[in-house]
């Protein structure tokens, strides 16, 4: 699963992203348990699953919030973390300061030179369609203007990797549709995307390949058509049937 | 010098900077004296004449004479000005205070109330206490271990009072300052053991008035001694011995002389003279 | 009427006539408090984020010792900080006993554990919102716990104010270290004890009306800018 518009070099060898028998377990009961999984770079992935199976976790596990209770996760072979992610959560953590500091500041602690950040910081916030509100607080700025914040934020960071867990659930239809365009605009420009979303649409939409999660278990991972078409597990089968109308 | 020290010296500094700015002339001394002579006006008459003449400034901390003693002993100050004859005394044999002078006296008085209930009246105070004593009247101690407090604890005695055998819900110790304890002997119409200054000077007498008065017993003798600088090596002796030398001179006892509120002395110098 | 009335026109007779030993007087408290509140900030604030978002062994007890500490008697703070600078005192060399300098740092031990508290409390809970972003864009503890603190900052706005009413309030602290010399030493609340003794109480309740004045323009200016920010940047 080549994309043309990956360039090559270094960032390449992150890739694949591996989960050997994963676990997370901070009581009795497991959360997730014995996670399988493997990701190329530059496809878009998303998670399906119902509420509470799993999938959240997983995703906080692969971008390194949580620490596997058990299993290993590899990049590209290696056990080392890259630093070249990014991650936009359901609700924008945005800083009390200005959209174009918000950025800045992710920059600053990605370590970018002073200098760059501002260049860096504008151009990205052009990208989401947001120059124009540069300058003001980004905690006044709409739900959808707030979550393009983040997206141009974790655009900013030039990550290989964006994660991204439900990141339309509590915006309209509108607004929705613009941070699909901006994910599609930024998995064109090579970045590997892995989604969550209930919106099944949305899914059909953006999906590469779906990875399905049910009861702390990976069922399935299946190129998007295919899954559409015709799960091959039952789980995913039963969701489905239950999510359309 | 550690780097810890170092510090310190850094932060003493900047707050010093910053609170005081820069002071243009340090010529102080402090003196540890009692509340007496605080609250009754005493140094805010005597002070800025004393200002004018030398240029120096004198810090008085008010205090009860037991604390004011124990803040020379620790050497926070350069003077202590106080009325416990035997504490002073007993100051300077252990090589606290160089010398003790005698300055000036004031009097003690007894008060109570108006209709005075136990008959305390009188010229005696031994008598009169005998008297608040045994209508068991309400009495207010300053209970602070000050010179007043001890001078009352002297009167008990000389009374012929058990104080420990006496005591009752009658005798009600504050442990506060004589205006405090005035405050207090006011809101209950109480008797009470008062320096004349801090009386005269006092604003909420309510019902009280004074009732027993110019029994020679009654005297109160200040006396003044400079902190050793033998034990204190930062003592300003000369600045503290120049004080001390201006309260026993001419002009000094004059100063304390003059000093009056509607018209009556409260301290009568009596410094031998040199 | 009598003491209360008295009081209320003794008050306004002060504030109108500017009489120069109580601006003094209220220059001295609104300095050494200022200036307690600055160090104490400066040391509460790092300390209280520090708790909220490190991880180290005795973070509990610290959070304790914070808590409990709000309410330490400001007396006994200034029988500690009276021990530590008299010149019998570990301190003693810098001469510092019945100084402004001394009330300052009376008032700063006073504060500190109240501002460090609050302060932990109001990070903490920014920490909850704010901790996987944070994390994510890789900032460090020291990092996260910085930008917490500029984050809050309306609400430690409010933790450094009550810590400024409590300590232009308090009176036992700097009565003991600073002695209530006059005009050396002798600030609002060490001139309302003192006329109390006095007797005086019309005038100790005048100054009291202007002390809670001064708190209440105080409060009331910093509410405003707070209303201000939080409408201009959310």
């Amino acid at each position: 699963m080549g994309d043309p518009k990956l360039p090559p070099g270094k960032h390449n060898v992150m890739f694949p992203l591996e989960l050997r028998g994963v676990s997370f377990a901070p009581g009795e009961r497991p959360v997730v348990a014995d996670l399988n999984l493997r990701l190329e770079a530059s496809t878009r992935t998303v998670l399906l699953g119902p509420n509470g199976a799993g999938k959240s976790v997983t995703m906080r596990l692969m971008h390194g919030l949580l620490k596997p209770s058990a299993g290993e996760i590899t990049w590209g072979g290696k056990t080392t973390h890259p630093a070249a992610q990014a991650m936009v959560f359901q609700r924008p953590v945005l800083l009390r300061r200005s959209a174009l500091a918000n950025i800045e500041y992710a920059l600053s602690l990605a370590g970018i030179a002073q200098g760059e950040r501002r260049t860096r910081a504008n151009a990205a916030l052009e990208r989401v369609g947001l120059g124009h509100v540069a300058q003001r607080p980004a905690r006044v700025l709409s739900g959808g203007e707030q979550q393009r914040v983040a997206l141009a934020r974790a655009w900013s960071l030039l990550p290989r990797i964006l994660f991204l867990d439900e990141p339309t659930a509590s915006l309209d239809p509108a607004a929705s549709r613009e941070v699909e365009r901006i994910v599609a605009e930024i998995a064109a420009s090579g970045t590997k995307i892995v989604m969550i979303t209930h919106h099944l649409g949305q899914a059909r939409r953006l999906a590469d390949d779906i990875v399905f999660v049910h009861d702390g278990r990976i069922t399935e991972h299946s190129p998007a058509d295919e899954f559409f078409r015709q799960p091959r597990s039952r789980e995913a089968d039963d969701y489905l049937k239950g999510e359309l109308p | 010098m550690s780097l810890y020290r170092r510090l310190l010296l850094c932060l003493v500094t900047v707050l010093l900077a910053f609170t005081t700015g820069v002071r243009a002339e340090d010529r102080f001394i402090t003196v540890a004296s009692t509340t007496s002579t605080e609250q009754s006006g005493l140094f805010g008459h005597l002070l800025p004449i004393y200002a004018q003449k030398t240029g120096v400034q004198v810090r008085v901390v008010a205090l009860g004479t037991g604390q004011a003693l124990d803040i020379g002993r620790r050497g926070d100050a350069d003077v202590v000005f106080v009325h416990d004859r035997a504490a002073e005394e007993k100051f300077v044999v252990e090589g606290y205070g160089v010398e003790r002078k005698e300055v000036m006296y004031n009097d003690f008085i007894l008060i109570g109330p108006k209709d005075d209930p136990a008959k305390a009246a009188g010229k005696d105070i031994l008598d009169g206490l005998r008297k608040v004593e045994s209508a068991k009247a309400p009495f207010v101690s300053r209970g602070d271990k000050s010179g007043t407090h001890a001078a009352e604890l002297r009167y008990w005695k000389a009374a012929g009072i058990d104080l420990e055998a006496a005591r009752g819900a009658w005798y009600k110790e504050t442990g506060s300052g004589m205006g405090p304890a005035l405050n207090t002997a006011s809101s209950i119409n109480a008797y009470i053991l008062a320096d004349r200054g801090t009386w005269l000077n006092f604003k909420n007498r309510g019902d009280l008035k004074i009732l027993v008065e110019g029994d020679s017993k009654l005297f109160n003798q200040y006396g003044v001694i400079l902190v050793n600088p033998a034990r204190h090596a930062h003592v300003k002796k000369e600045l503290g011995q120049q004080f001390i030398d201006w309260l026993v001179s001419a002009e000094g006892q004059k100063a304390i002389a003059d000093y009056k509120i509607g018209g009556e002395h409260l301290f009568f110098p009596n410094a031998k003279k040199v | 009427m009598s003491t209360l009335g008295e009081a209320w026109s003794t008050a306004l007779t002060l504030i109108g006539g500017f009489d120069a030993k109580l601006l003094g007087i209220v220059g001295l408290s609104l300095r050494v408090s200022l200036s307690a509140v600055l160090f104490g900030s400066l040391i509460g604030l790092p300390l209280g984020a520090s708790v909220a978002v490190g991880r180290f062994a005795g973070r509990e007890p610290v959070t304790v010792l914070l808590n409990a500490f709000i309410g330490l008697p400001a007396v006994v703070v200034g029988l500690l900080v009276y021990l530590l600078l008299s010149r019998a005192g570990p301190l003693g060399q810098f001469g510092l006993l019945f100084t402004p300098a001394a009330m300052v740092v009376a008032q700063t031990v006073l504060i500190t554990p109240l501002i460090a508290a609050f302060a932990r409390q109001i990070v903490a809970d920014a920490w909850r919102e704010y901790r996987e972003q944070l994390k994510s864009l890789g900032a460090s503890t020291g990092r996260a716990a910085l930008t917490l603190l500029i984050d809050t900052r309306y609400s430690l706005v409010t933790v450094v104010l009550a810590a400024f009413g409590r300590a232009i309030a308090e009176v036992g602290a700097v009565m003991i270290v600073g002695g209530n010399i006059d005009g050396v030493t002798r600030v609002m609340t060490t001139t309302i004890a003192l006329e109390t003794s006095k007797g005086d109480l019309p005038l100790a309740l005048a100054l009291g009306i202007i002390l809670v004045g001064i708190v209440i323009v105080v409060n009331a200016a910093a509410h405003a800018t707070r209303r201000w920010a939080l409408h201009r940047y959310g």
